[in-house]
């Protein structure tokens, strides 16, 4: 090698090296920027819903090493305390979108950004936590709209993330803030996915663009032998977990059926994505048999099965209830007015998107359901608390001292169109509303206009 | 009888004739001017969301013949009109959905050639759709029908009012200028469809050349007829006239401003193309639909003269829909464009109201702008704002009556007007349900019965028949033929 090309080589190192350091300088300035502050925070004079009592009208909310401290009319501010005005303001838990596919979707069609789904009809040993861009922009812009915590679900969700595989695998409950994926996960297995299979006697193609027509008995036949391998899956998965508890070591180990023990066990629960009346039947009726611990999701049809549900005490999560109805002969207001009666049968209900880019519609589906007959203080713990609650989590979706501090604080009633998201502290940090869009918006607004002609 | 008896009781007769006749003629016209004031009808005690003029608190208006005949706190109610207490309540104009593909039978795209001009929306209207009245229900009156977004130049399209039920030509919105649909981007390169790329144009630049071909051929076209016209007038003989060709006829419309250009379009540089094309050609887009990225190329939309008729919030569904924001129609109606909020779907629609009120909260639009978005302006999209899209005295009563303000989230539509017919009450929806889940309940039993195979054990229908049962007895089968896993 000649000198002279070591030369040009150190220089253009050299030069490397400059522009590094001043990358690595003008990151470290956009980080701090960017950074959530996690700290002692006190917010006064807000009116606070904690929805755990009565709410609170000019109350105080404390929040310190991301916990609710203290909250209510006579609260003490801490000397250490960043006080933040919030007269005229309203307080609520953070919005919980508990079925989701944020962080494993970017764009639907690009398949490059889209981790939702694995090949096979069963995928238990899978985790969406594994596959969540903490980056996405999605992150940033539902945050924006009051969520703090998404449960991110793997698999088909019944059609609404395409394809159509019946264990998706485990669904993860995710924190919208943090640095990374461990910072953000507050647990990993929160419940495994499983999309109930139905007798379709019409499949759309997506590679073809047509529609392929089944004789009804040939689709039974498919739909049984998909129900029959579950059935067994699950009884394997019993006697498995059967070995893993009796102390022996002699067996072969089986990822999949590893990851059902705690499934047939109980202690992860089993979301069940259907929407028919008579897939939500087969669906219970296969869940008592199997003796999990069954969370129904989607249910387009469950008005059509109350009595049901609410005798087997089994939790709904709502789908996007801005929905037609299921068929012509249904009142137009099926989907909208379902909530209210189950609520009122004494069925437990939380909303939820089923969706990535209309995950920040969460409370517009509440507010829609409200006006069909959803009292509206359930409607604000069917964004919130509920779906916590059917999970097992029993530090967020309230505002009481030691919970996760994932606090949001509006302008006005939580699931109101117009109303706008103020702060908001995830975690206990005070954390950025900044997002894509809203950059976007301020580029363009600030776009100098044409000069009109003379 | 002699002959002046019989005169006169012809003539007695006569008399009699005439007065029945002017008794029946008196009575008849009475009867037509009592019917005239049972026709009426007025709103009374609400809160009148006018849109050109305002808010009228405690407000009435008072329909005859289908239009509005008075607005304001002091319109009295003629004798016999039907009264309508509406305390509490708000009326604004009936929706316009400008992107719609309901009320559609069948497929909605002629996806095989990537300029279908010659097909036509409205020879394929179905009165019938069952989301027409979904939509009512929604505060739905008109809707812009559109072909899908197949080709570069799709199907003609065409502007109804959501008469649930009429006759398909009496769904067509009167003087409406009809339209066509236009579409850019993915779709149209078929970009998200898997398999090999089945056709031209593949890329945003044979978009544009597939449009620039069809409007050279067009002018060609209308050249060739003017030369013929003009030849024949001038009294020439033994002319043949050009070979008329469906295809180019819609486009040729477009050139002579008699047809709308209704646009799908996502990002900035295909907007920006369509208008260069335009302006070489000389037609005008009468709006960019989606125009998801409208908000960076409005100024050019302006000086180009098109609208634009936007979702609120949708975004990353596919790349060209990444750079969305729910800011647009606030941006863009900031910048001067005329701006509306539509549905492209059929559950969209059923809740315009609350998709317009998300441009308070992203882009600070005010109530009334925000309301305009999903009345007023898509009727200036669809020109046909001197007749619809506001309350007005003399314009068409299409009403909507709501239990709440409707940009809140909690407001629900209680009746829909069209004409000063109210073809929407949900009071009346909800006490006809019982009677209706009876009657279809009897159907069924007598379908079953009906189609009870002869009693032979092990024959094939009657396998058939068993297989075909849902598993647990009790239900009646699904009726309706539900598909599920149809896809949305």
């Amino acid at each position: 090698m000649s000198s002279a090309a070591g030369r040009i080589r150190w220089r253009s190192l050299r030069r490397k090296a400059f522009v590094s350091v001043a990358i690595a300088f003008l990151w470290a300035l956009y980080v701090a920027a960017q950074s959530p502050s996690s700290g002692v925070y006190a917010i006064e004079g807000a009116k606070i819903f904690t929805l755990a009592g009565a709410p609170i009208d000019k109350g105080t909310l404390v929040i310190r090493d991301g916990k609710i401290a203290a909250v209510g009319a006579s609260v003490a501010i801490p000397a250490d305390a960043e006080v933040i005005d919030a007269s005229g303001l309203e307080v609520y838990p953070g919005l919980f979108d508990p079925v989701t596919q944020v962080g494993l979707e970017e764009v639907g069609a690009v398949r490059a950004t889209v981790d939702t789904q694995e090949t096979g009809d069963f995928n238990p040993d899978v985790t969406a936590a594994t596959a969540f861009n903490a980056d996405s922009a999605h992150v940033g812009v539902i945050r924006a709209a009051g969520i703090t915590e998404v449960l991110t679900v793997p698999g088909s969700l019944g059609g609404f993330g395409g394809g159509n595989s019946v264990i998706g695998g485990n669904a993860s409950v995710v924190n919208l803030g943090g640095w990374n994926i461990n910072d953000m996960v507050i647990e990993r297995h929160a419940a495994m996915e499983l999309t109930w299979p139905s007798i379709s006697t019409g499949t759309f193609d997506t590679t073809t663009f047509t529609f392929r027509r089944l004789p009804f008995d040939e689709a039974t036949k498919q739909y049984q032998k998909k129900v029959d391998a579950l059935s067994d899956l699950f009884d394997e998965a019993r006697h498995y977990a059967q070995v893993l508890g009796s102390g022996t070591s002699d067996f072969a180990r089986d990822l999949k059926l590893e990851a059902l023990a705690p499934v047939v066990q109980g202690r992860e629960p089993l979301l069940v994505v259907a929407f028919s009346a008579r897939d939500i039947r087969n669906a219970v009726e296969f869940c008592e048999a199997q003796k999990v611990r069954m969370i129904l999701g989607g249910a387009s049809e469950a008005w059509k099965t109350v009595d049901l549900l609410k005798r087997n005490n089994i939790p709904v999560i709502i789908g996007p209830i801005l929905s037609v109805p299921q068929t012509d002969d249904d009142p137009y207001d099926a989907a909208y007015a379902m909530p209210g009666q189950l609520h009122s049968a004494g069925v437990s209900i939380a909303f939820a998107s089923f969706n990535t880019s209309f995950s920040r519609r969460l409370p517009q589906y509440a507010g829609t359901a409200v006006g069909y007959g959803l009292p509206r203080e359930e409607a604000w713990k069917a964004v919130t608390v509920n779906a916590a609650r059917m999970l097992g989590l029993n530090d967020i979706g309230t505002i009481e001292p030691g919970k996760i501090a994932n606090v949001v604080v509006t302008d006005g009633d939580l699931l109101e169109l117009r109303t706008e998201v103020k702060y908001l502290f995830i975690q206990g940090a005070l954390t950025s509303l900044d997002n894509k869009q809203l950059e976007l918006y301020k580029r363009f607004s600030s776009r100098p206009r044409p000069k009109t002609e003379p | 009888m002699s002959a002046r008896a019989d005169l006169k009781s012809r003539l007695w007769s006569s008399v009699v004739q005439v007065v029945v006749a002017l008794a029946a003629f008196a009575m008849g016209s009475l009867a037509a001017h009592a019917q005239d004031d049972r026709n009426a009808m007025v709103i009374q005690n609400a809160t009148v969301i006018t849109i050109t003029h305002g808010r009228i608190e405690h407000g009435s208006i008072l329909i005859r013949d289908g239009k509005i005949a008075a607005v304001g706190t002091d319109v009295a109610a003629p004798a016999g009109a039907k009264v309508l207490d509406a305390s509490g309540m708000y009326v604004m104009p009936g929706i316009i959905d400008c992107h719609t593909h309901i009320a559609v039978d069948g497929d909605v795209n002629e996806g095989s050639t990537s300029v279908s001009s010659m097909v036509n929306i409205k020879d394929v209207l179905n009165p019938y759709d069952v989301n027409i009245y979904h939509e009512l229900a929604g505060g739905v009156v008109i809707g812009n029908v559109l072909h899908g977004s197949a080709n570069p130049i799709g199907g003609q399209t065409v502007v109804i009012k959501l008469k649930y039920g009429a006759p398909p030509d009496e769904l067509p919105f009167p003087g409406a200028l009809p339209g066509i649909k236009f579409a850019l981007g993915e779709n149209v390169k078929h970009s998200n469809f898997g398999g090999p790329t089945p056709r031209y144009p593949a890329t945003r630049m044979g978009v544009e050349e597939t449009i620039r071909d069809a409007f050279t051929r067009a002018k060609q076209y209308e050249k060739d007829w003017a030369d013929y016209n003009r030849r024949k007038a001038a009294g020439e003989q033994n002319l043949m006239p050009p070979r008329r060709d469906l295809q180019l006829e819609p486009l040729v419309e477009v050139l002579e401003g008699k047809r709308y250009i209704h646009c799908h379009s996502y990002v900035s540089d295909e907007i920006l193309m369509l208008i260069r094309v335009a302006n070489e050609f000389g037609f005008k887009v009468r709006t960019f639909q989606h125009v998801l990225e409208g908000y960076k190329v409005a100024d050019e939309m302006v000086a180009a003269g098109a609208g634009g008729s936007t979702f609120s919030d949708w975004w990353a569904y596919k790349m060209e829909a990444y750079e969305a924001i729910p800011y647009n129609a606030a941006l863009m109606t900031r910048r001067g464009v005329i701006v509306s909020v539509n549905s492209d779907d059929p559950e969209e629609a059923r809740h315009l109201n609350q998709e317009a009120a998300k441009t308070m909260r992203y882009g600070n639009l005010t109530e009334n702008e925000a309301l305009r978005l999903i009345t007023l302006n898509p009727a200036m999209q669809l020109g046909i704002d001197r007749q619809v899209g506001s309350i007005e005295t003399g314009k068409d009563a299409d009403l909507v009556i709501y239990n709440h303000d409707p940009l809140s989230v909690y407001a629900v539509v209680q009746k829909t007007i069209i004409d000063g017919r109210v073809y929407f009450d949900r009071d009346k929806d909800i006490a006809q349900r019982a009677a209706l889940a009876k009657e279809k309940l009897d159907l069924l039993e007598k379908q079953k019965s009906a189609l009870k195979p002869p009693a032979k054990p092990g024959t094939e229908n009657e396998q058939k028949g068993k297989e075909a049962k849902p598993k647990k007895g009790k239900e009646t089968p699904e009726a309706g033929g539900s598909v599920e896993g149809s896809g949305r």
